[in-house]
């Protein structure tokens, strides 16, 4: 299959739920879910979504895969924009992308064996006999590091981990070129969670499988993503690849979340919370940047207008007034057009002190 | 420094040779096979390990919350100001529990009743223990309630869990639990549920309230990154047994037991680079409900030899204040 373009492109991706929808009401409230939110997978990458509960990241991947309809916005695959095919249609399309789910206990039919939850997908689509199923299920045990006896074994005869490989098994079943994985390693214990982890970057060396890995665990997103998108109630806020959002978080938000995970090192401990309050309701978010009320720099623009990404000279896209302002940009471009390292000094400018968030 | 010592050898609660057995139609689950260990007046402990490890049957029979029909305390004593809370009547027991000894779940919601106003759930607490009249449980709920730094606590009083937050919630199941000013708070993963940024404001107000009022702290968690930044000591469970003891820096900086090293390998860390493969625990937490002869980690140890396959090694101080059940403690914290 010759591809144009990235694997996966999403533009302007937007859903609200309607809440308390009574068919006479003129008007009904919505939760703004996903707001306007654009980014693209290549081949073989992975790009990782963050944000902390509500930030609409598990609503990006239900999006993805049609679980739920957008909306508005477009979801590409292989150029084919999936949010307009109809069922039938789609269903060539879903054999591309398949989910990995966080819950390896209730994301399992118990009554099926290992075998038969594995080869199920491949079953939706064609006929197998029962030597075709039991080398493919073989197979792909042998893929997520399983021995083939386990084939007969029931979910709840499993470990944790054992399960999360089988879900993983079942994602690759169709050979996909993307998986989408939604908090796959929250719930498993840090010593599993690191086999699923080795897993998961040896499965992507080997097939060339994109990802885009959903989390809220920023030290797992740094580890294995190769671009990050922070999401904040709805909006992508920061977008770089990881080693630029980690070495210098642009987005206020970026920085408190990398600032409040906590880090496992007894002798730089911190003694303030990086940024207080809480995230505000989805329903009826902040006017102009949703981030402003929490936010330690908010001027006045920041309440009344909402920041656009701004592509920055790294590369990167940020939405904010003050760290990256649409036409500061522009006059910071023109002024560094004829020396390259003013352009890299501009772009790693410090804050002042004053400015900084409550970070000690 | 003199102060500090002092506070040191004043051992507030001390579990020795805790045994908790769960009982299954035909089996036995030996979730704490013994465990002994101190918590000093005022200091935070750390009880860390993965799901399975005991953390939290410790606490829950130390506060004889265990299910009644499925689980028993089979040994061992908990001392606290000279009683063992083990041989104390019910009634004895309820004086304790929320009072000198409270307790604060991972889940504010279900821990919290749903159908009373949040300031009626923190009278009540108060008035059953300290016996002062309604209206002035009423004016201390509304006073922790600021202590915790709810704002608008005027209002607070009187709203319903559903219309609190995650994280509004964790505080009001700390204002509960302080409101009798405890002398030992034994938090089960109080953060686990919530958000990093509200995580990250919780752990400060724990830590600040626990230095204002000089409540010793064990603090249950499965979260290296919690310990490193909350506690002082930490105890790290496996299998239901202590294997290692330390102040949180000699843990961090040298942890003698294979299994905490190889934790603290298996969590991604920037300082070790990005896309590399992690160190793995090969195989599986042993099943408690078979007899483990020697050590229990030794099927997973790289560095196990025979006789950690024959005997049980028990803790043991390696440096001083610093404890770990292996048999090669000396030789594996040189490699």
């Amino acid at each position: 299959m010759r591809m144009s373009g990235p694997l996966l492109k999403v533009e302007n991706l937007t859903k609200h739920y309607p809440i308390g929808a009574g068919f006479l009401k003129k008007t009904t409230p919505v939760v703004r879910a996903v707001e306007d939110v654009s980014f693209s997978v290549e081949a073989g990458e992975t790009l990782c979504i963050v944000g902390e509960s509500g930030c609409g990241k598990s609503t990006v991947a239900r999006l993805l895969m049609r679980l739920v309809d957008p909306t508005g916005g477009r979801v590409m695959i292989d150029g084919t924009d999936i949010a307009g095919l109809k069922k039938h249609e789609l269903r060539a399309y879903r054999r591309l992308m398949q989910m990995v789910f966080q819950d390896p206990y209730s994301s399992l039919n118990p009554r099926l064996t290992a075998g038969q939850i594995i080869t199920e997908p491949v079953e939706n689509y064609e006929r197998l006999s029962r030597k075709q199923r039991e080398a493919l299920a073989a197979d792909l045990l042998h893929k997520v590091g399983m021995s083939p006896e386990m084939m007969h074994r029931l979910p709840s005869e499993l470990s944790g981990g054992q399960r999360q490989r089988l879900g993983i098994a079942r994602a690759l079943a169709l050979k996909p070129s993307i998986i989408i994985a939604d908090e796959a390693v929250s719930a498993l214990d840090v010593s599993v969670q690191a086999q699923i982890l080795n897993l998961l970057m040896d499965l992507q060396q080997q097939l060339r499988i994109a990802f885009v890995f959903i989390s809220h665990d920023l030290a797992v997103v740094e580890h294995l993503g190769h671009r990050v998108a922070v999401m904040y109630l709805g909006r992508i806020v920061e977008l770089a690849t990881c080693e630029a959002l980690f070495a210098k978080p642009v987005h206020p938000y970026t920085e408190a979340l990398i600032a409040a995970a906590p880090v496992p090192d007894p002798t730089g401990v911190r003694f303030e919370a990086p940024v207080a309050g809480e995230v505000p309701s989805p329903i009826n978010p902040p006017s102009g940047c949703t981030f402003h009320p929490r936010c330690p720099l908010a001027v006045e623009r920041c309440r009344i207008e909402v920041p656009p990404l701004v592509p920055m000279t790294d590369g990167r896209v940020v939405a904010c007034h003050v760290r990256a302002p649409a036409s500061g940009m522009q006059a910071q471009s023109a002024a560094a057009r004829d020396c390259p390292t003013a352009r890299l000094a501009r772009a790693n400018e410090p804050i002042r002190a004053s400015e900084k968030p409550n970070i000690s | 420094m003199q102060m500090h010592k002092t506070i040191r050898h004043d051992v507030l609660l001390d579990v020795r040779s805790l045994e908790t057995h769960f009982y299954g139609e035909e089996s036995v689950t030996r979730a704490l096979g013994g465990i002994s260990f101190q918590i000093m007046k005022g200091e935070t402990v750390g009880v860390v390990g993965e799901s399975g490890c005991g953390k939290s049957v410790t606490a829950l029979s130390i506060l004889r919350l265990l299910p009644k029909l499925t689980a028993r305390t089979v040994g061992g004593e908990v001392r606290f100001h000279g009683q063992d809370l083990l041989k104390l009547s019910e009634q004895e027991m309820r004086k304790i529990r929320g009072g000198k000894i409270a307790m604060i779940f991972q889940d504010p919601m279900t821990s919290l009743n749903p159908v009373y106003t949040v300031g009626h759930q923190i009278a009540e607490a108060v008035q059953i223990h300290t016996g002062v009249s309604r209206s002035s449980a009423l004016t201390k709920a509304e006073e922790m309630l600021r202590f915790v730094r709810i704002a608008d606590p005027e209002r607070r009083v009187s709203n319903y869990p559903y219309e609190m937050s995650g994280g509004m919630r964790q505080r009001v199941m700390i204002a509960m639990a302080l409101a009798c000013s405890p002398e030992v708070l034994i938090a089960d993963e109080p953060t686990t549920a919530l958000d990093v940024t509200i995580q990250a404001q919780i752990l400060r107000l724990i830590v600040d309230l626990k230095e204002r009022t000089g409540t010793a702290v064990m603090f249950i968690t499965h979260d290296l990154g919690v310990v490193a930044e909350t506690c002082q000591r930490v105890i790290v469970m496996y299998a239901g047994r202590i294997i290692e003891q330390a102040s949180v820096m000699d843990l961090f900086a040298r942890p003698m037991h294979p299994y905490t090293q190889a934790l603290m390998r298996s969590v991604p860390d920037r300082r070790r680079g990005r896309q590399s493969r992690l160190p793995e625990i090969p195989g599986i937490v042993p099943n408690l409900r078979d007899p483990i002869i020697g050590c229990s980690f030794a099927p997973r140890c790289p560095f196990a030899i025979d006789i950690c396959r024959e005997k049980t090694p028990v803790l043991r101080e390696i440096e001083s204040g610093h404890t770990a059940a292996c048999w090669r403690s000396e030789e594996i914290v040189c490699a």
